[in-house]
């Protein structure tokens, strides 16, 4: 089961607190974008074995979205940080770095 | 006019290892605003007479106070024959700013479970960390309680007060009974 702290308010607590909402840092293409990158957006994810990135909402509690970067096959979580950012931030990336060299996660690493 | 009614008519239960009973009717007024703001913050606290709760925190005292929702959410308490005139205040104080008042009182129930096993039937219910010494006097959380939301803070030690949807309000009384059924004690807190 995975424990996730809520960066809003600061609440630690198990899954079922919480819901899942996909893939994190999904970037959708303006209008005139090919159908090739809307089709990207639509449907392809990623389905890593290791470190994924998602988006959570702490739909019990303070009812906000966040970010968490976790490792699908031990379930650690690495950090969560927050909804208003378009990349993980630096010193997540780089502590993920430290646990897990030479991770790759679409355009982050 | 017709006459207010609590959901479950003050329904309790008293022979379980802690006293589950509903509340009797309690005011209650959404908050949604910026909670830094200088008029928000004076707005609360001037109409509940309490001071500004700290991030996850309450103030309770009585039937008044403010509790902490979310950065952006406080649950305003007040009498229940004073939530009229308490909102009109609001909404007067806070006619100029980008924010939400509204009376809730209706949609909500309450429940109190107090005596020395209280920690344990809500440890049954929701999956918070209620050790003696993690959930004290004076916090406030959200959180599941089995299969609904509720919320909750201990104005005193083994005393905890929950605020649930009205709608769910059977459900969660039944849940509160059984988890405080007589010789269900785990003795998990216990030394």
């Amino acid at each position: 089961m995975l424990i996730l702290s809520c960066p809003v308010c600061g609440v630690t607590a198990e899954e079922t607190e919480f819901q899942g909402g996909g893939e994190a840092h999904l970037k959708r293409f303006g209008p005139g974008a090919s159908e090739d990158d809307f089709e990207g957006y639509l449907f392809m994810r990623e389905n890593p074995r290791g470190v994924h990135f998602e988006r959570w909402r702490h739909a019990y509690g303070c009812g906000k979205w966040f970010h968490a970067a976790r490792c699908t096959t031990t379930l650690e979580v690495f950090g969560t940080y927050s909804a208003q950012t378009t990349e993980p931030p630096k010193d997540l990336r780089d502590k993920i770095s430290e646990k897990r060299p030479n991770w790759a996660w679409r355009e982050f690493e | 006019m017709s006459e207010p009614v609590t959901a479950l008519g003050g329904a309790s239960s008293t022979d379980g290892i802690a006293m589950v009973s509903e509340c009797a009717l309690q005011g209650m007024i959404t908050l949604r605003g910026d909670l830094s703001a200088s008029a928000f913050k004076k707005a609360a606290t001037s109409a509940s007479g309490v001071a500004m709760p700290e991030q996850g925190m309450a103030t309770v005292e009585e039937d008044r106070g403010l509790c902490w929702m979310s950065p952006d959410e406080l649950l305003l308490l007040c009498p229940y024959d004073a939530v009229g005139g308490t909102l009109a205040n609001v909404h007067k104080t806070l006619a100029k700013s980008h924010a939400l008042a509204v009376n809730v009182s209706d949609a909500r129930a309450m429940f109190r479970v107090s005596g020395a096993g209280a920690r344990e039937v809500m440890t049954k219910l929701c999956p918070v960390d209620l050790a003696p010494d993690q959930f004290t006097p004076g916090m406030f959380r959200r959180t599941r309680m089995a299969q609904v939301p509720a919320a909750f803070w201990m104005p005193e030690e083994d005393v905890f007060q929950i605020v649930c949807f009205r709608s769910q309000a059977q459900y969660v009384f039944d849940l509160l009974t059984v988890a405080a059924q007589p010789g269900s004690s785990v003795g998990v807190y216990q030394e």
